[in-house]
């Protein structure tokens, strides 16, 4: 190469790149830079117009500097500058300085344009080039809309150089994939689709790319091309050698060109034209009939690209899934690579022969392949090899081998990577699952799964044992006794003690003939674990008390006085709290019947798909599992579970609960085994018992659940019953004083309540008031309960709620009842509805006045109503998210908050708030896991609130930094303030 | 092909060239995630690997590691040959390249990058038509230098002209 290439100049770029690699500490070089970048500035801004090569030079420095991390914040004017210089090296360095810089400064942008239009319009060939490179490079949406319909021109123009239409069409590719909205396609179509005839083999290489791109989009414009391709392909694949000259790479005749005709040829089905086929099957049995033949070449370059091809060849034949011969070819092929010792090539046969696993020609081939593979899963050193070798067994997998294969890989969990764990759990328990001919070995399999991979096993996984057991009575006792073994091991995982939990909750008695494992045996062996569990693991075991007290009536003292004790019905997390009372409370007060009626059998889970697989599927895309597989599943996963009828997602099975959202599962199931209107047992009564400490409160106003959830437009209808009258009373006594202005704690009270909707509202001496609330759309309603603590009556008990200020035009709150409270213990819903008209800040107040002992109460309490219940959760994709992100741009539409996190920031703790603010959570959308980000929609009367969230934490500094982005930015300043206070 | 990294041994970004829109921050970080996996991968293992949702190719030559990130139907082995053709294209124009070519003469390394690949796809295969593109715009150069040489003088003697003329 002549000395020029290297030469042409720029001593002083030469120099400074000598003096950062001689700095000898990070300081020194960003020394050096600042120093530089000075220097640059000055000459950029000094009076002396600087010339062309300087500005050239110092553009370079700039680019270096960048490229070594830096920030540049300009020079971009001198680059773009340097475009319109007639000098082609300055030209190009102007182009590759705004190729790496780009800056959406629009001023800016109008000036590379018209750069770009005058060089495309030169005819010069090489700046013609450049300019397409340019585009190429930057491939933006302005420049999109500049060029989008230039390019095509120059493409197809007959007089156009071929370098030249190489450029373009790779230009109009990368703008294609960037805006494909603004490539119209046209009459130039047709003529795309002639390059791949060219004589120029550059040409075809790169128009390839673009109609391989197109096609894929548009795959009856371009479907001639799939004659064109073939004939193409048929005469490279026959040519010797020699014959291409330069575009022959170590023997093999147009690599690149090959691969890409055949990934061409992958867009569209086998051809229908009999000889074009038979061309194409020619062909790949050549392709096929070479990989035998001896190498032209020991170098690696040449069995590389000559397999590249033959790799190609085989995707595309199990594309096409037609060819049992060509099929079966492939197979023996990828066999013997799998014993290659080029690791690259064991890595590609194991990824390739898992695509021709799934075809029904190909299957028994590839089966007999399962020794070696078997032998690389544990022999491989490479950690991503292993891998393919397990998704390969996991491909090839079926009734003949799967007991094989699950042992397998069970024994390869032992010591597999961490990174590979978790997917390589769901594939096991999949296959347990699929296979599965006696249930007794699929129990066995999973248990063994969390025994020896506990942490990786997801809930999916534990759910899905319990709901096959549940579903098959005749594996029931096995898996009772299994368990019950299980869980006598000293150290054993958490998960396995869920399982023990609910398994032997339903089914203990099946075992407890035996005195080894007795009622009390089981207990002990449960509760013994119950302390080192986190709190929806205790939650689940409560669950298993209350079943084992209806199962075995001996145990239900010893369990009793288990709820009773302090950590117990004292806990400080509130859902404990409530089950351990409100189980103490069912026992102690239920008949046997009740009990019985209460704490029946699980029924059957209706089913759908396995949510195994589909987190499998979500965990590796769509693509992952072949369609065949699926229907597979559909299909055994119903004779598994013996129920035709496909309901709600199995997964509901942890969210019967008996009364507060909470994120711990309850398998108890209350609400739907309790008969409709038995009311001594419904969810009403046990909240309310809560609140009164030990009185014999029947309460005979029960809240009749699954009316207060169904009727909101309605409410007085089914509520009648429970807002009793007595408006009356509290008239005549009404004192006649002004309401209390908001005791001061009110908005701290509030703030309890905005990410859950029911609870303790507010607590003195005398008083207890208790909430739950309910909102649709709209629309909500919220019912008040209150606890006299005190042994007196209260006297002229009166409640009112008001809008204070602007609330009144924004919420309609209206009293349904003023219900009064003169009755000692038992508590007294008032319900209030609230009718969100436009979006608010304020809360509505509740002012209470009685009298207790001659003395006046009046207090006044903000009503927890905050703009966020009315939220509406949106999933959306990612992309949309940050479409809909990028829409709400404007600096008011943002509200954002940087503060310290008052509370625990543990991550189910946050997903459980987030939700319970009526979001939705939406996973997989910020690029750091540690972020959460969420959408909903806020319903008024008159609008609809769009609302995007995007919570940081740095657990570091232990700080949030908060973002809102709503359509209304009211909306977006309130719910910062009041979420700031969540976390 | 979404991106190519060069870097060497001691994890310094030698060349990157991008071919997907992302921002800085996010260049950053693939970067020093990237340039880590690869760096603490052995010997012996194989070229590719999975990594988030691409498939990463890569190859060390002496002291540098190039590196590609391909989409999921891509083929791994030609992308190793694309690695190759091109750091034979660089061998041949400067000489027996190494790493201190592509530092000192890192706009070249693009120059040559841009005639071999364009938008991530193989433009130019064949190593004499992409050295000759590069040639002939180095010739341009000389060329235009020549010119303006020239040009500059002509103008330069023609008023010197005049003015002894003048006198």
């Amino acid at each position: 190469m002549p000395a020029v290439s290297k030469g042409d100049g720029m001593r002083g770029l030469a120099v400074f790149i000598s003096d950062i690699r001689n700095c000898k500490s990070k300081e020194a070089e960003i020394k050096r830079i600042n120093k530089e970048l000075a220097n640059i500035r000055s000459k950029f801004k000094g009076d002396k117009a600087l010339d062309g090569y300087s500005k050239k030079k110092y553009v370079c420095k700039l680019l270096f500097i960048f490229l070594l991390g830096h920030d540049i914040d300009f020079g971009h004017m001198e680059a773009v500058n340097l475009l319109s210089s007639n000098k082609y090296t300055e030209k190009q360095i102007g182009y590759l300085f705004i190729s790496v810089l780009v800056n959406s400064n629009s001023e800016l942008i109008r000036l590379i344009n018209n750069a770009i239009k005058n060089d495309l319009s030169s005819r010069n060939p090489t700046f013609m080039c450049l300019a397409l490179h340019c585009i190429a490079n930057v491939g933006s949406r302005e420049m999109a809309e500049a060029f989008a319909s230039e390019i095509p021109r120059i493409l197809v123009a007959g007089d156009t150089m071929d370098s030249v239409k190489q450029s373009a069409a790779l230009c109009l590719l990368r703008l294609y994939k960037t805006s494909p909205d603004l490539v119209m396609m046209g009459e130039w179509t047709s003529r795309v689709v002639h390059l791949l005839n060219d004589q120029h083999m550059g040409v075809v290489t790169a128009a390839i790319s673009l109609i391989t791109c197109l096609s894929q989009k548009n795959p009856d414009e371009f479907k001639t091309c799939v004659s064109l391709a073939v004939s193409r392909l048929s005469r490279i694949v026959s040519s010797a050698s020699t014959d291409l000259q330069d575009y022959t790479y170590y023997f093999v005749p147009a690599p690149w060109l090959s691969c890409k005709l055949l990934r061409l040829l992958q867009c569209y089905p086998p051809p229908e034209d009999g000889a074009v086929k038979g061309r194409l099957v020619e062909c790949l049995e050549t392709i096929l009939n070479k990989a035998q033949e001896p190498p032209k070449s020991k170098k690696v370059q040449h069995s590389n690209a000559k397999n590249a091809i033959l790799f190609e060849a085989i995707s595309l034949i199990i594309h096409y899934d037609s060819e049992p011969n060509l099929l079966v070819r492939a197979c023996n092929q990828l066999g013997q690579f799998l014993q290659h010792r080029e690791t690259n090539l064991r890595y590609l046969a194991l990824e390739s022969m898992c695509t021709l696993a799934s075809s029904e020609f190909s299957h028994e081939a590839v089966k007999t392949h399962i020794e070696t593979v078997i032998n690389a899963l544990k022999t491989e050193r490479d950690v991503s090899v292993r891998q393919r070798a397990a998704d390969l067994l996991y491909a090839m997998c079926d009734r003949s081998n799967a007991k094989q294969i699950v042992a397998e890989m069970l024994s390869y969990l032992e010591t597999a990577d961490y990174s590979i764990r978790e997917e390589m759990v769901l594939k096991v328990a999949i296959l347990a699952e699929k296979y599965a001919v006696d249930y007794s070995w699929y129990v066995d399999t999973i248990l063994n799964l969390i025994r020896i991979a506990g942490d990786y096993v997801s809930e999916e996984v534990w759910y899905r044992v319990i709901q096959i057991v549940i579903n098959r009575d005749d594996v029931q006792g096995y898996a009772a006794k299994t368990v019950f073994e299980a869980l006598q091991a000293p150290a054993c995982h958490e998960n396995m003690v869920k399982v023990g939990g609910y398994i032997l909750g339903e089914f203990g008695n099946l075992i407890a003939g035996d005195p080894r494992s007795s009622p009390l045996v089981q207990f002990n062996l449960l509760h013994s674990k119950f302390h080192l569990c986190s709190v929806p693991t205790r939650a689940l075991l409560l669950s298993a008390y209350i079943k084992f007290i209806n199962l075995f009536p001996e145990t239900k003292a010893t369990i009793q006085e288990v709820l009773r004790c302090d950590s117990q019905i004292r806990n400080s997390d509130v859902e404990l709290q409530q089950r351990a009372v409100e189980y103490l409370k069912l026992s102690s007060i239920a008949s046997t019947d009740v009990l019985a009626t209460v704490l029946e059998e699980m029924p059957p889970f209706p089913e759908r798909e396995s949510s195994i697989l589909a987190k499998l599927k979500k965990k590796k895309g769509p693509g992952a599992v072949s369609v065949t597989e699926l229907e597979d599943n559909k299909r055994e996963g119903g004779e598994l579970n013996g129920e035709g009828d496909r309901g709600p997602d199995p997964a509901a099975m942890a969210s019967s609960n008996a009364s507060t959202p909470s994120p711990s599962a309850d398998l108890l199931g209350i609400r739907s085994a309790a008969p409709v209107g038995a009311a001594p047992t419904s969810v009403g009564s046990l909240l309310v018992d809560v609140f009164s400490e030990a009185g014999p409160a029947a309460p005979s106003a029960a809240v009749n659940d699954d009316g207060f959830l169904r009727d909101l437009e309605q409410p007085t209808e089914t509520s009648d019953s429970l807002l009793v009258e007595g408006s009356g009373d509290s008239d005549s006594a009404s004192p006649s004083e002004d309401p209390a202005p908001p005791l001061s704690e009110a908005d701290e009270l509030l703030n309890k309540f905005v990410c859950k909707n029911n609870g303790v509202l507010f607590e003195n001496q005398l008083l207890q008031i208790g909430i739950k609330s309910e909102y649709r759309q709209n629309l909500g309603r919220m019912y008040l309960f209150y606890g006299n603590k005190t042994s007196v009556q209260f006297a002229s008990f009166t409640t009112t709620v008001s809008c204070p200020g602007e609330l009144q035009s924004q919420l309609n709150a209206s009293d349904q009842t003023s219900g009064t409270t003169g009755r000692g213990w038992s508590p007294d819903p008032t319900g209030t509805q609230h009718r969100v008209l436009t979006d608010f800040s304020d809360a509505p107040l509740l002012n209470i006045k009685f009298r207790y002992g001659g003395a006046l109460q009046n207090l006044t309490l903000k009503l927890p109503v905050t703009i966020n219940k009315f939220f509406q959760p949106t999933e959306m994709t990612s992309h949309d998210f940050f479409q809909r992100w990028k829409q709400l741009s404007q600096p008011q539409q943002e509200a954002q908050k940087i503060f310290k996190a008052n509370h625990s920031m543990d991550t189910e703790v946050l997903k459980a708030k987030l939700l319970g603010l009526g979001t939705a959570l939406l996973d997989d959308v910020d690029p750091n896991s540690e972020n959460y980000v969420c959408a909903g929609v806020i319903q008024t009367k008159g609008q609809q609130v769009g609302c995007l969230l995007r919570l940081e934490p740095n657990g570091q500094a232990q700080m949030y930094r908060l973002t809102l982005r709503c359509s209304k930015d009211s909306v977006s300043r309130r719910l910062c303030e009041l979420l700031a206070e969540q976390f | 092909m979404q991106f190519m990294l060069l870097f060497s041994r001691q994890g310094k970004l030698r060349l990157q060239k991008w071919y997907v829109p992302l921002s800085d921050k996010e260049k950053k970080k693939i970067t020093r995630e990237l340039v880590q996996t690869v760096l603490a991968r052995k010997p012996k293992m194989c070229s590719f690997l999975e990594w988030r949702d691409m498939k990463i190719v890569y190859k060390r030559y002496a002291s540098l590691y190039f590196c590609c990130a391909i989409e999921n139907q891509d083929n791994e082995l030609i992308t190793l040959e694309i690695i190759h053709r091109y750091v034979e294209l660089l061998d041949k124009y400067f000489g027996s390249v190494c790493e201190l070519d592509i530092i000192f003469n890192f706009e070249k390394a693009y120059f040559i990058l841009d005639e071999f690949l364009l938008g991530g796809e193989a433009q130019e295969t064949s190593k004499k038509n992409v050295l000759k593109a590069i040639e002939q715009a180095d010739l341009l150069q000389e060329n235009i230098d020549f010119q303006m040489r020239l040009f500059a003088g002509a103008a330069w003697s023609s008023l010197w002209c005049q003015r002894e003329a003048d006198l």
